[in-house]
């Protein structure tokens, strides 16, 4: 496979917006490349994880190589490197597209162009990627690719008039796309002499091969006896296997050259040491530098995480841990909260990272889970001058040790049409936005600039966004800096005790209305007890809002005779399961639903 | 043992009902007669040791079977049975099903109890209920069984009904009282699922009483009944003197029973089962569907859930004879706890539900349920 010809390799990747058909066309490149037949197919053979298929959102790189022959008579290795398709991983996505010489955009020829089309050409652009222009879903009644192939050409500037007007999931027009990537796309480059430079672009956990780095060759090449090196972690190992990418399965060879994209294991035990956008090189003969543009990944979001049975923490650990060999950007630390208990403060790259991972956890490993309300980070300037970094509320310190606070600013880019832009303008002021600017695509439709504060926008934003424009809204984002803000803790007091799972940080102007939801949103939440239970909103000792659950009077079984006995006692069993899954707090049972239900508190009206 | 034997048939569904019953021709009623009748001396050979405390008609309406159908049933069962010399025989019956010479029938084949489903008092309420009488048809038949000789009825009635109002309900109350039944049953409506009631529930549930005002008519029917002369035996019944139905009692006492029909359950030993409710398959023969081996731990929960149901409530002596005194102990902490909060009080060898806790028994059982939990995890 080594002296494979390196013009006859096409590494790309394909970028869409999400729902515009890009996972499906994957299927089909892969169909028509004849590695497997229709019938073997599982629909969306990239998105591997039952959660990817569900959602319908690639999370974790996926890569093929398949073998096509041309029309032209020659054979040609297709190395197809699927990205994750959302803002939350965008370094994955571009380390991807770094191992990529050119990019297939799908654009969906009814719907065009959307905000996270316009962010992946961006950062197709920023790695020098030739762009390909597909339009799809062409077979829909609503389909007009002359208009979206006119907007290609005026928003991003592309050409698209012999844009291959296709539909992924019927196959029409599949053919010309393999043709038109042969045509369009480049060679790779690279030295197979040159010491080795291999990018990494995802590495994965597996319990019999340890960890598995998926890589590009940018120069050189590496056998099985070459011993690795990762020139930002300074890790190394000898090669055990290595190997090109079957759908579903590894298929090891004796060596990869420069060109070519495969994979290495070595065993390595955590993917900390295979870092996403680290070089490998060989330890014997390494290369004087690095490739460009590793950067390490902060989180963005943090939320504590508890399992819902105490006696469950250590098993959370180990799926934490064992999450974490797969995720380099899943962080977490022990903490104990007065209501939860023993839990962990994880670290996200954003609210869908953190969603995933919650999900995960609680299918994967089976663990029942209550998630306090996401946080940012937030700069903390303390009067003696030091500053701290604070993503759990509790953490904040007093008010008089608080010279002032500052927030971490996103830019954000919203795609709407223009009947939504209104509602969508009311709903950014009211998350306290800066309106940078509005440019109209065509028509019909208008790009929003924003500044936003990202803890505006990571409880609810996306929601609200989709249902104030029926679901025609598209939002990209990204990190800009900090900036000073007037910010307080807002506590809740249930029955006068502050219950410390349910305090956060927000700016003083929306801490009212804010205070006054949750007691509402608690009040629908908790339960009926045996006394009156006051539900109060404060700020420092100012009570700013209070809601009353009133005491319980009635809990009976009224009949209960021989015929009955069973089943009252499964009605009393089940009402005995419901209290497990409450918090003791104080004398008081809150469900554990009311924790995660405060969260999502838009009210449009 | 007490014996319970269910009669599945009405004139029509009522609009609350989620028991087994439904409409019925001649024809299957006597297939169904027939099988019972089967039923009965198949157990009576399997039980014959056994001595018979009670005998319990229920339904359905057992009272809309032909006029010789209960005394061929209970002849078969003397004649497979030992009965106690004070057994009591119950039928339970439904205004507008009844005839004086049905009744009498009844009386001359030994039954000494008739239980009516009288309900309310407004005809108004007895309509959305979906009753076939009237109130006044209802009390027509109760003078009717007195006259036959029976000195022993039970009436229930019902409260926290759509429409109804605390003086509504209270007039219920005083003309029942007028009435001047041996026995009380009233009961709060149970919203079941399934019923039309469940779905008028989830439609419009502003129609039914709120927990305010239901409380309210528990309390009025505690006040009313023990100022008639009535005493409060368990959550939703009263009785005059001596008169506490022997029959139900047993059924939070430990008691022992067959039940036969279908979709009947018994408990026997440790076993708790119940007959199929596919009137075809019972008519066949195929009688079980249910058959649940109770674990140490179960009686135990079932030791308190039912007991306690008692006004009397528990004992520990009680208690100690069947399990274990350390088990015990478990059980109390819970007790203590809830005797705090002022659901439970203590009496002589044990403890009771307290007023306030009658109307909050389930928060006293699912701890002593939990209470079990913490045992399990120090064994």
């Amino acid at each position: 496979m080594a002296e494979f010809d390196r013009s006859k390799i096409r590494n790309f990747c394909i970028i869409a917006h999400i729902d515009h058909g890009k996972s499906t066309l994957a299927d089909r490149i892969i169909e028509k490349t004849g590695l497997l037949t229709s019938r073997e197919m599982q629909a969306q053979v990239l998105d591997n994880m039952d959660l990817e298929r569900e959602r319908g959102i690639t999370i974790k790189a996926q890569t093929v190589r398949t073998v096509y022959k041309a029309k032209n008579g020659e054979e040609y290795v297709f190395n197809l490197i699927d990205t994750p398709g959302h803002v939350d991983f965008n370094y994955e996505v571009s380390r991807s597209l770094a191992a990529c010489e050119g990019a297939v955009l799908v654009v969906d020829a009814a719907q065009g162009i959307e905000a996270q089309t316009l962010a992946n050409v961006y950062l197709a652009l920023d790695h020098n990627l030739e762009i390909m222009p597909v339009l799809n879903k062409i077979d829909l009644p609503s389909a007009d690719p002359e208009r979206v192939m006119n907007e290609i050409e005026d928003v991003i500037g592309l050409e698209a008039h012999d844009a291959p007007r296709i539909s992924a999931k019927s196959g029409l027009n599949v053919d010309e796309v393999l043709e038109q990537i042969i045509e369009k796309i480049p060679a790779p480059g690279g030295d197979a002499r040159n010491p080795l430079q291999a990018l990494i672009f995802d590495s994965v956990y597996d319990p019999y091969k340890g960890v598995i780095i998926f890589c590009r060759i940018m120069e050189g090449s590496i056998s099985t006896e070459t011993r690795i090196r990762m020139m930002a972690t300074g890790a190394e190992a000898d090669v055990v296997e290595i190997g090109t990418f079957g759908p579903g399965k590894f298929l090891p060879c004796n060596e990869l050259s420069a060109g070519m994209v495969g994979y290495i294991t070595a065993s390595l035990k955590n993917v900390k040491e295979t870092q996403v956008g680290d070089t490998v090189t060989d330890a014997r003969r390494p290369a004087p530098e690095a490739l460009e543009g590793y950067k390490q990944v902060h989180p963005m979001v943090y939320c504590g995480m508890y399992p819902a049975d105490g006696a469950k923490y250590p098993d959370l650990r180990d799926a934490l841990e064992k999450l974490q060999l797969n995720d380099a950007a899943l962080q977490f630390e022990p903490e104990t909260s007065i209501a939860l208990g023993f839990g962990f403060r994880c670290g996200f790259l954003g609210l869908l990272h953190l969603e995933i991972i919650q999900e995960r956890l609680e299918r994967e490993y089976d663990l029942d889970l209550v998630t306090t309300a996401p946080s940012v980070i937030y700069h903390v300037y303390k009067t003696d001058g030091t500053m701290l970094e604070v993503t759990n509320p509790s953490n904040l310190p007093d008010p008089s040790e608080i010279e002032h606070m500052e927030e971490p600013i996103v830019g954000a880019e919203i795609m709407v049409t223009t009947e939504f832009v209104g509602a969508i303008m009311k709903l950014c002021q009211e998350r306290r936005g800066v309106y940078l600017g509005m440019e109209y695509m065509e028509e019909t439709r208008a790009l929003l600039k924003y500044d936003l504060p990202l803890n505006e926008i990571i409880y609810d934003f996306f929601d609200a966004l989709k249902s104030r424009s029926k679901g025609y809204a598209s939002f990209d984002y990204d990190l800009k800096g900090y900036q000073v803000s007037e910010l307080v803790k807002l506590d809740i007091l249930i029955n006068r005790e502050e219950v410390d799972a349910l305090s956060f940080i927000v700016h003083a102007e929306t801490a009212y209305e804010r205070g006054r939801r949750m007691c509402e949103r608690l009040k629908d939440e908790i339960p009926r007890q045996l006394f009156e239970i006051p539900i109060q909103a404060a700020i420092g000792s100012k009570i700013i809002a209070r809601e009353t659950v009133k005491a319980m009077r009635k809990d009976v079984l009224a009949k209960c005779y021989g015929g009955d006995i069973t089943r009252k006692k499964k009605l009393l069993e089940k009402q005995k399961e419901g209290k497990k899954r409450m918090r003791q707090v104080g004398n008081v049972e809150i469900p554990q639903k009311a924790f995660m239900s405060v969260l999502k508190l838009d009210n449009e009206d | 043992m007490e014996l319970y034997l269910h009669i599945p048939f009405c004139v029509r569904k009522c609009k609350y009902c989620d028991f087994l019953s439904f409409p019925m021709e001649n024809e299957t009623m006597g297939a169904y007669g027939n099988a019972l009748l089967r039923d009965v001396k198949k157990a009576s050979a399997q039980y014959s040791e056994e001595k018979i405390t009670s005998i319990f008609f229920g339904g359905g309406t057992p009272s809309l079977l032909p006029a010789e159908a209960i005394p061929t049933l209970l002849s078969s069962i003397r004649d497979g049975f030992v009965l106690t010399n004070d057994c009591e025989v119950t039928v339970e019956c439904n205004p507008g099903t009844l005839t004086e010479e049905k009744l009498q029938a009844f009386y001359a084949a030994g039954v000494n109890r008739i239980s009516m489903g009288v309900q309310s008092a407004d005809d108004g309420e007895l309509r959305t209920l979906g009753r076939i009488h009237t109130f006044a048809e209802a009390v027509e038949n109760f003078h009717l069984a007195r006259k036959v000789g029976f000195d022993n009825i039970s009436v229930d009635v019902m409260m926290a009904l759509p429409g109804q109002t605390p003086a509504s309900y209270k007039e219920t109350l005083e003309r029942i009282i007028a009435l001047a039944p041996e026995h009380i049953s009233a009961y709060d409506l149970i919203v079941e699922e399934g019923t039309c009631f469940y779905d008028w529930y989830e439609r419009e549930p502003e129609a039914f009483p709120t927990e305010e005002c239901s409380c309210e008519m528990y309390r009025m029917t505690q006040r009313e009944l023990t100022k008639a002369g009535y005493e409060q035996y368990e959550i939703s019944n009263y009785a005059k003197p001596g008169r506490r139905s022997r029959h139900n009692y047993g059924y939070w006492s430990n008691v022992p029973y067959l039940g036969l029909g279908l979709g009947a359950s018994s408990y026997i030993g440790n076993r708790r089962f119940r007959n199929t409710d596919d009137l075809k398959q019972y008519l066949q023969g195929n009688l079980y569907i249910e058959d649940t081996i109770l674990s140490e731990r179960d009686m135990q929960e079932e030791f308190f859930i039912l007991g306690l149901r008692r006004r009397e409530g528990i004992t520990e002596d009680a208690f100690v004879k069947r399990f274990s005194a350390d088990t015990y102990s478990v059980y109390e902490k819970v007790l203590c706890e809830k005797e705090k909060q002022g659901l439970v009080e203590k009496t002589k060898g044990g403890y009771r539900l307290s007023e306030e806790g009658i109307l909050l028994s389930n928060t006293v059982f699912v701890a002593l349920m939990d209470a079990e939990k913490e045992n399990k995890e120090k064994m």
